[in-house]
């Protein structure tokens, strides 16, 4: 292990180890804070639930990533190309993330029922900004060089377009999909909040409801290792996509 | 003089903004011709050779190529080879030299077919797969200067190819390209702050003064002890 990685497994565990005696030492009741030992405990108890839980939250995410990035992509390289299209509609993108997605969330469930849709459709609304701005910034920040060096090898708009513009935004694009995949998780524990009858927010929300502490708490450990896994596995595509990215830096 | 102009620049002035980075500068390059462009650092060499390019056009006076004035037609006409070398990261050497073909609409397996032919001539051979970091300087811009020839334009700008280079690779490179040149001829023009390799390279070297540029003089290969040398130098100075 690595010298950063240590410091981190060492802090980790002295924060569990202060908690732990906090609260046993302390006597804190366990519907206040649950100790680390008593989630441990959830966790190992309740593994069915939290599994189809867990399941549910994952698919929800991954639809609303997937859906955010497809979205994202297409959105910027049409503000891209259509200056218009920018002024026009690149002030209201902004504007729009002003509005909190608990606001959004029950209208959307009204509109598309207390099914998958409406939680893919928040994890979306909530993903696709970053993304979008991002890939954005990337396709408009190509060194002018580059373009003019390919306007004198027959580059046309669309061969200077495939072959500069989107390698170079490549980067932009992935730094944007890993901060739009730390906000998947939020986002679909917001929906299942709304209009959910399963999954790791519900659990919660019903664990919170019925003061059962160690419950929420493992929940939330869950969906921490959930936002993990998809940050990382952004990452690692990210690595494997673009390997020179971090070569040519 | 040649007979056929390639290039014909008249009079041409060029400024942004409120710096005067060209001033009422004439230029004729005949086919076939190599033409060193020399002067100080920011004189307007690179403006210079982007007029010439068609990437922009001169305030007042001509600029054309090949008879033809519009943008478009000089952009047809002349392929640039940039000061920085700007290869793709992206891109293995081999796909950075083909990238003319691929734009001119060539099948890609097709196109590095034949930049792997060109690879071998330059001397680049066993370098296909290297990615630009993996380049030294000099294997860089003879890379670069492979997708330029690939272009397949009558006319080659060369700004200052060599600038970046130790002086050891420079005059390596220097020998290289004047070998490149002679094997396929083609109106060129040479983008340096080095009178002495452009005279190395070059037919004939115009000399610019410092910013706004102005042509100072004209050399026909001057040898040390020529008074044309002596104004140039005292131009450059």
């Amino acid at each position: 292990m690595s010298r950063p990685r240590i410091g981190w497994a060492i802090a980790l565990v002295a924060i569990l180890v202060a908690w732990q005696a906090w609260v046993r030492l302390r006597d804190v009741p366990d519907y206040l804070l649950p100790a680390p030992t008593d989630i441990l405990a959830a966790l190992r108890d309740d593994r069915g639930r939290l599994a189809s839980d867990a399941a549910q939250t994952a698919g929800e995410m991954l639809a609303g990533f997937a859906a955010a990035v497809g979205f994202g992509l297409v959105s910027a390289a049409a503000l891209h190309f259509s200056t218009t299209l920018r002024r026009a509609v690149y002030p209201l993108l902004v504007a729009s993330q002003s509005v909190p997605v608990v606001a959004i969330a029950p209208v959307l469930v009204i509109y598309l029922g207390f099914g998958l849709a409406p939680k893919v459709a928040i994890v979306a609304l909530v993903c696709f900004f970053p993304v979008t701005v991002n890939a954005l910034d990337g396709l408009r920040s190509v060194d002018p060089e580059y373009l003019r060096v390919m306007r004198t090898l027959r580059g046309s708009r669309l061969s200077i377009f495939r072959r500069v513009e989107v390698p170079w935004a490549l980067p932009a694009a992935f730094s944007g999909a890993r901060v739009a995949a730390s906000y998947a998780a939020v986002a679909a524990l917001f929906a299942e909040y709304a209009g959910g009858s399963s999954g790791l927010g519900e659990t919660m929300q019903t664990a919170t409801a019925q003061l059962d502490a160690p419950l929420v708490g493992a929940a939330v450990v869950v969906l921490a290792a959930l936002a993990l896994a998809l940050f990382a596995a952004v990452s690692l595509v990210e690595r494997v996509a673009i390997p020179w990215a971090r070569r040519a830096a | 003089m040649h007979a056929v102009s390639e290039i014909v620049v008249a009079d041409a002035t060029k400024a942004y903004g409120d710096v005067a980075v060209l001033d009422r500068v004439s230029l004729e390059v005949a086919a076939g011709e190599t033409v060193g462009l020399v002067g100080r650092s920011g004189c307007g060499k690179s403006t210079l050779l982007r007029l010439i390019a068609g990437l922009d056009a001169p305030d007042t006076g001509r600029v054309t190529a090949g008879g033809a004035e519009e943008e478009a037609a000089r952009l047809e006409r002349c392929a640039l080879m940039p000061q920085a070398d700007l290869l793709m990261p992206w891109r293995d050497a081999l796909g950075n030299a083909s990238l003319p073909l691929e734009n001119a609409g060539v099948d890609r397996r097709a196109a590095r077919a034949q930049a792997a032919e060109l690879f071998a001539e330059l001397g680049l051979g066993g370098f296909e797969r290297a990615r630009s970091w993996e380049l030294s300087g000099g294997m860089r811009q003879r890379v670069a200067f492979a997708r330029t020839l690939l272009a397949g334009k009558p006319v080659l700008l060369l700004d200052e190819p060599f600038g970046a280079l130790d002086a050891i690779t420079r005059g390596e490179m220097q020998e290289w390209l004047a070998g490149a040149l002679h094997a396929r001829p083609r109106t060129a023009v040479l983008v340096t702050h080095d009178l002495d390799e452009a005279l190395r390279l070059c037919d004939r070297v115009v000399v610019l003064t410092a910013r706004p540029g102005r042509v100072a003089c004209e050399l026909d290969g001057a040898g040390p002890a020529d008074p044309a040398r002596e104004q140039a130098v005292e131009a450059l100075r």
